[in-house]
């Protein structure tokens, strides 16, 4: 049963991907890819994760995408009218393909090492991943937590001086 | 949970599908959304390996990955409205001026 979800959800992920590279409209583009951050919020919630699943939802699916469909209606993109050029598609194809072929191979060669941490399956249901999460986060973590605001500021600032009309 | 390697090539897939979409498409916004699909490939990857490991330091790093997209977002999107600003397109073959 879990295996026949499994495939259901990998097909529509990567049909919606594959939409996400190949439609016109970017409007079009931008709703795949929220079907895509869907699916996989669902194998975060398989791996037993549901905290990563429900961040996923709110900060992919929720801000980032709302971010770039308000750019794009902002902008007001017609359907995009480029000229062709088959030979960077070509190009490009081999080279994602290489990329593929390159990655599966490499995973069918090696052998993950074998389980060494702590948290198993039951624990994560028993104790719950959001308490496990945030112990780690605020304890191992600290600074780097920290250090992201930082982050966040400077993409702040960075955000609003590029939007200003006069640089 | 399934096998390791099932999420791992589900991963990989989607990894390969945003490199094609970053290399064959002009429209600098669907460039972007398939820069975002390849961090989220990457993202699965790292929460299929903390969960089959038993160790949450790739969740963690997930989040943090979530953090510096949020912000490549807000960065990224004003550059691309400053660009259009600009040259009045969205194409990045309008932005030759350091082409040789």
């Amino acid at each position: 049963m879990e295996t026949l979800f499994f495939l259901i959800i990998t097909l529509v992920a990567i049909v919606s991907a594959i939409l996400v590279i190949t439609c016109k409209n970017p409007i079009n583009s931008a709703l795949s890819l929220i079907m895509t951050f869907f699916c996989l919020a669902t194998y975060y919630v398989m791996l037993d994760a549901p905290f990563m699943a429900a961040v996923q939802v709110m900060v992919y699916a929720g801000a980032i995408m709302v971010l770039i469909v308000f750019t794009i209606m902002l902008l007001n993109i017609r359907v995009d009218s480029s000229k062709k050029h088959s030979h960077k598609l070509v190009l490009g194809s081999i080279i994602g393909f290489f990329t593929l072929l390159n990655t599966i191979f490499v995973l069918v060669k090696s052998r993950a090492a074998l389980p060494t941490g702590p948290y198993s399956g039951e624990m994560l249901r028993s104790i719950g991943h959001t308490e496990l999460v945030g112990r780690e986060m605020f304890t191992n973590f600290l600074l780097p937590f920290e250090i992201t605001s930082i982050l966040l500021l400077v993409a702040i600032i960075g955000a609003v001086i590029l939007a200003k009309k006069k640089i | 949970m399934e096998n390791l390697n099932s999420y791992l090539i589900v991963s990989a897939i989607l990894f390969a599908i945003g490199t094609i979409g970053v290399l064959t498409r002009k429209n600098v916004i669907v460039m972007f959304m398939s820069i975002e699909l390849m961090l989220n490939a990457v993202n699965l990857t790292f929460v299929a390996f903390s969960r089959y490991l038993g160790n949450l330091d790739g969740q963690i790093f997930v989040f943090f990955i979530m953090t510096v997209a949020a912000a490549e977002a807000a960065v990224g999107l004003a550059l691309i409205i400053a660009f259009f600003n600009n040259k009045e397109s969205i194409d990045v073959e309008d932005v030759n001026l350091m082409k040789w």
